[in-house]
């Protein structure tokens, strides 16, 4: 590990001011620690955020939660209002990591984490991600894990986080202290695809400071569900997974919003393939049109070609689960 | 850079680079040496402890990160002549062959009955209420952080669900 400065942050405007000058935030540190152990990532200096008053799980007046960036990912897994309003956040979370992680792991730490791509992770490797202009040996390389939906010649990584792909079903947006201010973006508007700047996972501008995600009041009366298909059945990353909250009307689709995680630089959510589903029965031929839907774009590398098939089992299959025996708020 | 840690009771003053991880402070400055280092990049669980109630990796965290917190390593659940039922249960299960994931599998175990107390749901619960049974399906989930080269996972499962089934 390179040496580094340390400092504790006193408030929110505080860190933002040392983000700004160039100091890189930790938090819970399992992302980060890990990096800057392998010197993927070097900085000079840490500004530590974890004794900011960011802890907090809060009902908001529109009906919906606050989650405090500093919430642990154990909390907010386990907490009274996520579990009976928003199931498949919980599910999610528990899907990932470990119990010792998820006690350390942070809500705003979560979101930042990085891909987990083999060549971002080896120094000696060339990276666009991590070595801007030096090439991407996933391409040609090892790509059993990456991604088959948004790619670009320059990157094809993952986003690896569970809990991003169940907070994007759910219509979260995310608090930002900046430079200018506090504000809000959208799940939509916070991660970005790595067309040709894959260095940025996401829309976040030098000197913000995540302080909350925001969820909205819960869908009444749906069924949630996160399936998360993986190597081994616990302490794996998702190959594909996807995150479904859908509202009946009888035995059709009322409503249903979902996202899907393994299959791009983001997680992924295609409108299009929600509104074929709106107002449809689940008959096998609106299950393959849906898929054919979701995966028309679809690209793959060779090691990552069993995901175009598995992505689409998994869809047919979280579709019939959301639409019958899912999680019920 | 100066950091207090309370370790299984004791103070400590711990003065050191601020690159030490909270394992190579207890290893290496503290002389604690129960903690095991296996991976050092969460992979693994040798080095979990409890802080503040919670169990932790502590190759994944800094040292002066913990200032004022309170940790409780191996060597503070229990001794040789006074051991915990946990590390009871470990000897009478055979729950290890070379011991080196013992340590962190005895911690981890031990909050994690803490956690099913408090109505923690896991991956692998039916439903996401607060009355969690321990079944040996739900022990693996909930212990999946602390893995065993030696795979000595069905005794490890037998001297948990032993101890946890007197507890809950
Ligand atoms: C062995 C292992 C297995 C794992 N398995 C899974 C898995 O299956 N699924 C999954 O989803 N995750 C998994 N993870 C990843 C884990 O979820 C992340 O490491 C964790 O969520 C990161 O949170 P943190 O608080 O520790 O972040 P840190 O390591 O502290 O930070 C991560 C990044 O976010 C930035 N950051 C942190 N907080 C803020 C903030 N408030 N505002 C702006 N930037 C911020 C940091 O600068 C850093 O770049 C695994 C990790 C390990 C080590
Ligand atoms: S896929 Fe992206 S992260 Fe992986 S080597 Fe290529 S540029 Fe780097
Ligand atoms: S040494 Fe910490 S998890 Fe392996
Ligand atoms: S007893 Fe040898 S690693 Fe577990």
């Amino acid at each position: 590990m390179k040496p580094f400065d340390y400092d504790r942050a006193k408030d929110a405007t505080s860190a933002s001011a040392a983000a700004a000058k160039g100091a890189t935030i930790i938090a819970g540190g399992t992302n980060l620690l890990d990096l800057m152990k392998l010197e993927v990532m070097a900085p000079d200096r840490l500004i530590d955020i974890t004794r900011l008053p960011l802890k907090e799980i809060t009902r908001t007046s529109d009906g919906g939660v606050r989650i405090g960036a500093l919430v642990s990912n154990s909390d907010l897994a386990a907490d009274p209002t996520i579990r009976t309003n928003y199931a498949v956040l919980s599910r999610a979370l528990l899907a990932g990591a470990s119990g010792q992680l998820r006690n350390k792991a942070t809500t705003g730490g979560n979101l930042c984490q990085r891909t987990r791509c083999y060549y971002f992770y080896d120094t000696d490797m060339p990276c666009n991600k991590r070595a801007p202009g030096s090439g991407c040996h996933a391409l040609e390389g090892f790509n059993r894990i990456h991604a088959i939906l948004g790619t670009s010649e320059a990157c094809i990584a993952t986003h690896p986080s569970d809990m991003a792909v169940a907070l994007r079903a759910l219509d979260a947006k995310i608090e930002i202290e900046g430079s200018g201010g506090s504000r809000t973006i959208g799940m939509e508007g916070f991660y970005r695809l790595p067309g040709d700047r894959p260095e940025l996972d996401n829309t976040l501008q030098s000197g913000d400071v995540i302080t909350a995600v925001m969820l909205p009041a819960p869908v009444t009366d749906a069924r949630h569900v996160y399936r998360k298909v993986r190597d081994r059945a616990s302490y794996a990353f998702a190959l594909v997974s996807v995150a479904a909250v859908a509202q009946m009307d009888g035995d059709k689709i009322k409503e249903i919003a979902l996202a899907f995680g393994g299959l791009a630089h983001m997680p992924w959510r295609d409108g299009a393939v929600e509104d074929l589903l709106r107002g449809e029965r689940l008959t096998p031929a609106v299950l393959d049109a849906a898929a054919d839907k979701l995966l028309a774009d679809a690209k793959s590398f060779g090691g990552n070609d069993f995901k175009i098939p598995l992505a689409r089992r998994t869809l047919k299959a979280v579709l019939r689960e959301a639409c019958t025996t899912g999680e019920r708020t | 850079m100066k950091t207090a840690l309370t370790i299984n009771g004791t103070t400590y003053q711990l003065e050191a680079d601020t690159r030490t991880t909270l394992l190579d402070a207890l290893r290496n400055h503290l002389g604690l040496t129960g903690s095991k280092k296996g991976c050092d990049h969460g992979q693994c669980g040798a080095c979990t402890v409890i802080v503040n109630g919670r169990r932790i990796n502590s190759c994944l965290t800094l040292a002066c990160m913990h200032d004022g917190d309170e940790i409780t390593t191996i060597e503070g659940l229990g001794q040789p002549d006074a051991m915990s039922a946990l590390q009871e249960a470990f000897v009478r299960h055979d729950g290890y062959q070379c011991g080196y994931c013992t340590p962190g599998q005895i911690c981890s175990a031990t909050a994690m009955l803490e956690e099913i107390k408090a109505g923690w749901p896991s991956n692998v619960s039916d439903d996401l209420g607060t009355d969690i049974r321990l079944t040996a399906a739900e022990i693996s989930e909930r212990m999946s952080g602390n893995l065993c080269r030696c795979a000595a996972y069905p005794n490890i499962v037998a001297a948990i669900a032993e101890v946890g089934g007197d507890k809950s």
